[in-house]
């Protein structure tokens, strides 16, 4: 075990992923320089070398201002025997190559009759919460759930990031991964041998009993956050961090429903048919009679993020907001007015 | 010109008529609902689909457009499962997933065909950048129109093409028209000549209803890429005898019935034929393989007939790798 950054995991994934398997590439804007700071050396470019030096510029593949012509080729290549991971840096960007994500990379293996593989990793960052005005602070997960072919990780811990990292590698359907700006400081203790957490399994961040909390990417800390000050007062809050969101851990959020019969869904993504709306309908569905408080969802209300300080911080979950719905659903009175929009 | 053997002639011949005969075939199904939906034909540009896809080898790679069937058929993929595939069963060479739109061989390099004008071509990029990333020799060739060379993302992927070097060919089918579109009254300049703006050749094969003329283009552009000196754009100028797909009518005459004349009687199979009368086939020779590729379409719609649809239960098949992931 050694204390590693969120960020640091990830680039200690990539280092293991390259090291493991000579198809996998890394392709992307601004990877020579580690600007992003996932294909550098160990803790610092200077201890041990960056990507570049290590594997060459034939598998750190340094890309022009394309993404459309990146993804394409990212998909091109794992269809013909690599194993790329495309770093988009910001998640906003994706939208450029929106064709290529929903026309080529998620459909083609269906429609050539399973003769496409597409082992390729997309890894894109959430900068929302870091007043970078509305072009820079997209969660937009939600919108490629609607997208069947790919597969959507959002890791909440080093260990995640690291761990999921490596299975979406060697998964052999295009993984999309989404990752918090927010988290990248956040450290703890990673195993710094190989480890794989599976595709599709959610973790208990929190055991509890009498409410569930599902909580996606940086919601997830302010949710422990949020559980530990109800404890105080009595109320044992289980929380949930689904980790992957396709595929669902369904069954692992059914089974704490059905313990807790109460459910809040904590997500910095935008409100209407969000990640939070999936699940809801998922628990409504499946034990709506297990239920017994309404399901309420904190997200990010439906507009633009504003670029000021005193407007950005209100738009996403926070402990304070993720408090005050457990209150609700277990009948506790409101402490004081939240100011989030939930 | 490269000297030719007689065997390779033949094959071109033969290609170009599979092409005809099963695009002629595929129409009619078309209009009496044997096929459904639509399908693009290439009668009119065999000439330009068969000269690119005999200048590749079977292992190079290819991905194609909506104007779909040339490809596979001229890279060598058998026609019964192609067939199969128009009319949705089983055997298709997709299991009836794709459908005409998405025809795909990976056996023969065929890495798809795409209903999304420009969306292959970085697909073909892509291979091309495995090729070079795993030293392997082969090389990626992308198939697209003239409306299509109006999209960014063949710009995007001309240029990484360029920068790496890929060994790429970006082979433009020029017939002039995107669906009722002249091509002149939406492309600024000559297409081939944007290749100069990435340091790449472009070549323009004006004779594009001749097969030997795109052969030798593109084999030109084959041989820099194989030896390491990076991608080519080809231009070909061609025409398609039907309408932009079958069944369709459209209501202005956007196309004047001179024009296509003039284009009937440069048909790139009768060309042909002349050409390899002189160089010593016979007449029996050439109603040979006309006679075969009526056989082989036969063949395959024969194939397809007697082949069931899929059924319910492989609806999901292939989504993901695992059924798990299926929601
Ligand atoms: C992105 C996109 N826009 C529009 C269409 C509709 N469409 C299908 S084929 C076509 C014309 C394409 O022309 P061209 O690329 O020259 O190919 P051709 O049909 O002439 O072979 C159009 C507009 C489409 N399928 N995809
Ligand atoms: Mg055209």
């Amino acid at each position: 075990m050694t204390v590693m950054s969120y960020l640091s995991a990830i680039g200690a994934a990539q280092r293991e992923a390259m090291d493991a398997d000579d198809r996998v590439i890394i392709i992307g804007e601004d990877v020579e320089a580690n600007v992003y700071g996932t294909t550098g050396g160990g803790k610092s470019r200077s201890i041990e070398g960056d990507f570049l030096q290590r594997y060459g510029k034939n598998r750190i593949r340094n890309t022009p201002i394309s993404e459309e012509g990146i993804v394409g080729a990212a998909a091109g290549a794992a269809m013909t025997g690599l194993r790329p991971i495309v770093d988009l840096s910001y998640s906003s960007f994706l939208y450029m190559a929106m064709d290529q994500f929903v026309n080529q990379v998620a459909k083609n293996r269906y429609m050539f009759g399973g003769q496409a593989s597409m082992p390729v990793v997309f890894r894109s960052a959430m900068f929302y919460g870091l007043n970078t005005g509305a072009h820079h602070s997209d969660r937009p997960y939600p919108m490629f759930m609607n997208v069947p072919g790919l597969k959507i990780i959002a890791p909440a811990t080093p260990a995640d990031a690291k761990g999921l990292l490596r299975s979406a590698v060697d998964s052999d359907d295009p993984v999309l991964s989404f990752e918090a700006c927010l988290l990248w400081s956040t450290k703890e203790d990673v195993d710094e041998d190989e480890f794989w957490v599976p595709l599709g399994v959610a973790r208990t961040a929190r055991e509890g009993t009498d409410v569930t909390v599902v909580a996606i990417s940086s919601s997830v800390p302010e949710a422990v956050a949020a559980a530990e000050e109800l404890a105080k007062e009595g109320v044992s809050v289980e929380v949930i961090d689904p980790r992957t969101l396709v595929p669902l851990d369904r069954n692992a959020i059914l089974r704490s429903v059905a313990k807790t019969g109460r459910l809040v869904v904590a997500e910095p993504a935008h409100r209407t048919c969000g990640a939070a709306a999936e699940i809801s309908a998922l628990v409504a569905e499946e034990i709506f009679d297990s239920l017994r408080a309404p399901i309420i969802r904190v997200t990010a209300p439906d507009m633009q993020i504003p670029f000021s300080p005193s407007l950005e911080k209100q738009m996403y979950p926070t402990k304070a907001s993720i408090a005050a719905a457990i209150r609700r659903v277990v009948d506790l009175p409101a402490l004081e007015p939240v100011a989030a929009a939930v | 010109m490269a000297e030719l053997a007689r065997d390779t002639l033949r094959e071109m011949q033969l290609r170009m008529l599979r092409i005809r005969a099963f695009d002629e075939r595929a129409s009619k199904m078309v209009k009496r609902g044997h096929i459904p939906g639509t399908v693009h034909t290439s009668i009119g540009q065999e000439a330009q689909v068969v000269g690119a896809t005999m200048a590749l080898g079977t292992g190079d790679y290819m991905s194609g457009n909506h104007r779909s069937h040339g490809h596979p058929i001229g890279k060598g993929s058998p026609l019964g499962p192609l067939m199969a595939e128009l009319v949705g069963k089983a055997t298709g060479v997709c299991k009836g997933k794709g459908g005409s739109l998405h025809l795909a061989d990976f056996a023969v390099g065929s890495l798809g065909e795409s209903g999304i004008v420009g969306s292959s071509i970085p697909i073909a990029n892509g291979a091309a950048l495995s090729s070079k990333v795993l030293n392997n020799g082969k090389v990626a060739l992308a198939f697209f129109g003239d409306g299509a060379a109006n999209q960014g993302v063949l710009y995007e992927s001309m240029n990484m093409a360029g920068v790496w070097d890929l060994p790429m060919i970006f082979l433009c089918e020029n017939n002039q028209y995107a669906l009722s579109t002249p091509a002149h009254t939406v492309t600024s300049g000559i297409i081939s000549e944007r290749a100069a703006g990435f340091g790449m050749p472009g070549i323009r094969v004006e004779e594009g209803q001749d097969v030997l003329a795109v052969y030798d283009a593109v084999s030109a552009a084959v041989a820099r890429a194989r030896a390491g000196d990076g991608p080519t754009l080809v231009e070909v100028i061609t025409y398609r005898y039907n309408e932009h797909s079958e069944g369709l009518k459209l209501g202005t005459d956007y196309r004047n019935a001179d024009e296509r004349e003039a284009w009937l009687k440069k048909d790139p199979i009768v060309l042909f034929r002349q050409y390899l009368a002189s160089q010593g086939f016979s007449e029996e020779e050439l109603d040979g393989l006309q006679a075969t590729a009526l056989a082989e379409v036969d063949a395959a719609v024969a194939f397809s007939d007697a082949s069931p649809y899929p059924d319910l239960s492989v609806a999901f098949d292939d989504l993901y790798t695992d059924k798990e992931s299926v929601a």
